[in-house]
């Protein structure tokens, strides 16, 4: 289950809205990482998706470090990545998966196919998809 | 010279856990050969049998990307950060 704050939620959805057409991204961070059964997200980091493409994503490494150093500065560590579907359903696509840098991470996925934005999260277990509940706080 | 290298949480279980490393190493290349030597889990997760930097990560010399420096060759001096980052990608298709 991952908890998600409905001020960061919002920002999330509206910087992704503000990156359509194109794809956007960013990465989320959190500071107690003892449960595993439960992930709190407590911020957000807007970055680049260098690709400037509708259909791929490519998180900008420079906006990633700042984000890795802030978060750090803070006790709190980048535990997953959020990115944008602009046309197709907010489910994990092949490219996500086979691309996906950590196991442990958390990869949430906002589409716009349709008129309200739909966000859902996953992890990414030996190749395999699993959906896990997000909690709007 | 002595640097240090911030590790991704990926690679950190290669580390014991650690998020920062110490090396000592005069260039890039020198510093990732070392972080291998050290923690042989990362060994061919850094660089490629012909010993490229793998396409999938990105090394940073304080702000800077070592791609647009001098590449595995960047000199090194007492105090730099190295900052291995994975690439981070994907999409809808």
């Amino acid at each position: 289950m991952i908890e998600i704050p409905s001020t960061i939620l919002d920002a999330i959805e509206g910087y992704l809205i503000s990156q359509y057409p194109l794809e956007g991204c960013g990465l989320v961070g959190a500071s107690n990482l003892d449960d595993i059964s439960l992930l709190r997200v407590i911020s957000w980091y807007p970055c680049k998706n260098t690709a400037q493409s509708g259909k791929l994503y490519e998180l900008d490494p420079l906006d990633y470090l700042k984000a890795d150093r802030e978060a750090e500065s803070k006790n709190q560590q980048i535990v997953g990545v959020v990115h944008s579907h602009t046309h197709s359903d907010p489910y994990p696509s092949l490219t996500d998966v086979s691309s996906a840098p950590d196991p442990n991470w958390h990869y949430i996925i906002t589409s716009f196919r349709f008129h309200s934005p739909s966000t859902r999260s996953y992890k990414f277990l030996a190749g395999k998809i699993k959906e896990e509940k997000i909690v709007i706080t | 010279m002595e640097v240090e290298v911030r590790l991704p949480t990926v690679l950190r279980p290669h580390a014991n856990g650690a998020a920062l490393v110490k090396v000592d190493a005069a260039n890039i290349g020198e510093a990732l050969s070392e972080l291998s030597s050290k923690y042989p889990g990362m060994s061919g997760q850094l660089l490629t049998q012909s010993g490229e930097l793998h396409k999938f990560v990105n090394v940073y010399l304080n702000d800077d990307d070592v791609r647009y420096l001098e590449k595995l060759d960047t000199k090194l001096n007492d105090g730099d950060v190295i900052s291995i980052l994975p690439a981070v990608a994907g999409g809808s298709d």
